[in-house]
């Protein structure tokens, strides 16, 4: 047993599933000599050789649909995007072939790939480099899209992606990389993909949240347990295939519910989850669904990034303005 | 003009090539035409290390990539160009705002995130424009500037005005699949686009041995019937003259021309750069036998110019440079309501 960081964590994942499936391999922009710019893939090469773990030339478009032909071979390639903004380049290939192999196929070819990639704020550098597109990928059928939010999450969640059949976009929040370590047990075994975890049991009111904002909502919770509101807190991790067992079973006990989404509010994914409370679970409620987002702006340069983000503060907020609804 | 004004302004170098003689794939300079890349190269690499201590002190957001060791491949080529020319580049753009003649403080002040920024404080050191000098960014996806360039050539073809489009991409960059859907169409379309890869040997931490199936870059464009010339990137002269030839030929109506600039960065490629893809040997070699710097000082020295012009410049440049870095440590920041301002909401 070991205390790992998430991205140790993520680099244990791969080493795991690199020496245990010949199928498997690591594909993207300096992941090999340098160990990727997260240091991730950091020793992989040398230790599994450069035609498992592999760089490549900048080209994201073409890593993502050299991916999709490797998985249609029966290989299980694990391509690293250097940001999540630099996903957009790879949409093409990704909504257009990936996630529709199974389905193009009829069930001959599954196009079982990760593409994994650091994801929202962090680094307090603006656009690209500080992206939560989630929404945009899980808005696609036929894509799995987790988020972990701990170093034993990722762990988990990262064996069962690579294990699974079908494309998942691993996204992987940077501001989480280094903050905290965790035990981990590197034994291969894998988390439930299609799950939601309860990070924290309450009474009053349901957060929830995925990635990096699962900490701020755990920070409200504490805060606000001094004032003596309970709050249950829920880490979505796997965005989708959604487990809305799990949030309408919290809903209907706490009877109130703040969702909390880094990525701008628009057609965020925590409309989809406040959707579903309304098709499902309306009569749970005591008070309206909130959402506490970022806003419908581009991402800014640092000193206006605490700004941006959604802070303990807000969420407390939010929690309260619940509390007082009848 | 007196030298004193002429190291005070210091700034666009666009046309100063004008007259000079091409032999033997360079411009032959005059002193004048010396003294005014030497200025601006030298602005440019004085920024740039000032920049770099900016971030070291923590007053820098975000990313910051130096452009210390390519100053000539910008600087000779703005030379031969003329002021109504576009330019546009990736993310390692200081440089090229510097000899566009944007101002150093407002470039500066974004880099620090400041109100009086090119940006506004909101884009940082990848995103900065000037309508005025015809920059066109700044752009942080690698690959992206090309076909933005082609569409600026369009721009420039249609309206008929003579103008072009010089494109600069890095040799990482050349092997994103845009760039060949770009030259396709500027060729075709026979645009007004100069596209220059600055080939500084590294996209990252990959080297282009480990990247590129070609790595003639000049030769990337012959597949599209795109002339191409692979130069030497740490001579501005050659970068001139190259520049020039590629100008005239896009201002004769006959389409796109490309230039390989063989350069080198001699810093990590952003300020958190482990640099394990390259040995410290390397990068000195290159710094002491072909630094751009030392090249133009070297010849104006040999040409009987004084030291103490020489120093005369120095000082003015780093003049402008502390200025700059007052002006961008002290401006305020963003009020927190422009998080809502340029933005369709
Ligand atoms: C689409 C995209 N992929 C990856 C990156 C990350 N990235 C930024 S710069 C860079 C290397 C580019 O190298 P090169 O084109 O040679 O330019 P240089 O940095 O050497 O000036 C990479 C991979 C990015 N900004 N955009
Ligand atoms: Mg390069």
């Amino acid at each position: 047993m070991a205390e790992l960081t998430l991205v140790e964590a993520v680099n244990r994942a791969l080493a795991h599933e690199l020496e245990h499936d010949p199928a498997v391999l690591l594909l993207g922009e300096d992941i090999g000599v340098n160990g990727g710019v997260f240091r991730a893939t950091l020793g992989l090469q040398q230790r599994f050789g450069s035609a498992r773990v592999i760089d490549t030339p900048l080209a994201e478009a073409a890593i993502a649909g050299v991916a999709v032909g490797m998985a249609a071979m029966g290989l299980k390639p694990v391509m690293e995007i250097q940001f999540s903004g630099f996903i957009y380049p790879a949409m093409d290939q990704l909504i257009n072939h990936a996630s529709r192999l199974r389905n193009r196929t009829r069930g001959r070819l599954t196009c079982p790939m990760v593409l994994r990639a650091p994801n929202g704020a962090g680094i307090h550098a603006p656009e690209h480099h500080s992206e939560s597109p989630e929404a945009m990928l899980a808005h696609t059928p036929g894509l799995r899209v987790v988020i972990p939010s701990s170093p034993a999450r990722a762990y988990g969640l990262l064996l069962a992606a690579i294990r699974d059949p079908d494309p998942v976009v691993f996204l992987e929040p940077t501001r989480l990389y280094r903050l905290f370590k965790q035990e981990v047990i590197d034994d291969g075994e894998p988390l439930p993909l299609d799950t939601c975890f309860v990070s924290r049991e309450g009474r009053d009111v349901t957060l929830v949240a995925w990635g990096g904002m699962l900490h701020e909502a755990l920070a409200a919770a504490e805060s606000l347990a001094s004032e003596g509101v309970d709050c249950e807190v829920v880490d979505v991790a796997t965005l989708k295939p959604l487990d809305a067992e799990t949030i309408l079973r919290s809903v209907e006990k706490t009877g109130r519910c703040v969702i909390v989404q880094e990525a701008a509010r628009t057609a965020g994914f925590g409309a989809e989850i406040a959707a579903i409370i309304a098709e499902r679970g309306l009569y749970f409620l005591q008070a309206p669904v909130r959402r506490v987002t970022g806003y419908d702006v581009v991402m800014p340069l640092a000193r206006l990034e605490g700004q941006y983000l959604p802070s303990v503060a807000r969420i407390a907020d939010a929690v309260r303005k619940t509390m007082e609804a009848e | 003009m007196p030298a004193a004004d002429k190291n005070a302004k210091l700034a666009d170098v666009a046309g100063a090539a004008e007259g000079a003689q091409a032999e033997g794939g360079i411009l032959a300079f005059t002193r004048e035409q010396e003294l005014s890349a030497y200025r601006a190269m030298l602005l440019i690499r004085r920024f740039e290390e000032k920049a770099g201590q900016m971030y070291g002190m923590g007053l820098v957001g975000g990313f910051c990539h130096l452009y210390i060791g390519q100053e000539a491949v910008v600087v000779g080529a703005r030379m031969s160009a003329k002021s109504t020319d576009q330019f546009i580049t990736g993310y390692r753009d200081h440089g090229h705002m510097l000899a566009c003649g944007m101002e150093p403080r407002r470039v500066m002040a974004e880099l620090t995130g400041r109100r009086g920024g090119y940006s506004k404080g909101k884009g940082g050191s990848m995103h900065m424009f000037s309508r005025e000098k015809n920059f066109y960014g700044g752009h942080g996806i690698v690959g992206a500037p090309a076909p933005l360039g082609v569409g600026l050539a369009f721009a420039d073809l249609y309206r008929g005005d003579g103008s072009v489009s010089l494109t600069f991409f890095g040799d990482g960059a050349a092997n994103q699949g845009q760039v060949y859907e770009s030259f396709n169409m500027a060729e075709l379309w026979k645009l007004p686009i100069v596209f220059i890869v600055e080939n500084n040997r590294y996209a990252m931490g990959t080297s282009v041995e480990r990247s590129s199936a070609q790595s003639n870059f000049s030769m990337r464009g012959t597949a599209f019937n795109i002339p191409g010339r692979q130069i030497d990137g740490m001579d501005v002269r050659a970068v001139a003259a190259a520049a020039r030839e590629a100008l005239d030929w896009c201002r004769a109506g006959k389409g796109p021309f490309l230039i390989e600039a063989q350069t080198y960065r001699y810093r990590g490629h952003s300020m958190s750069d482990p640099a394990k893809y390259r040995s410290k040997e390397e990068v000195q070699r290159v710094r002491e036998e072909h630094d751009p710097i030392e090249q133009v000082r070297a010849r104006l020295l040999a040409g009987g110019i004084g030291e103490d012009e020489l120093k005369q410049i120095d000082a003015a440049v780093r003049r402008i440079v502390s200025e700059a870095a007052d002006f961008a440590t002290n401006d305020p920041e963003p009020d927190p309501s422009e998080l809502w301002t340029d933005v369709v909401l």
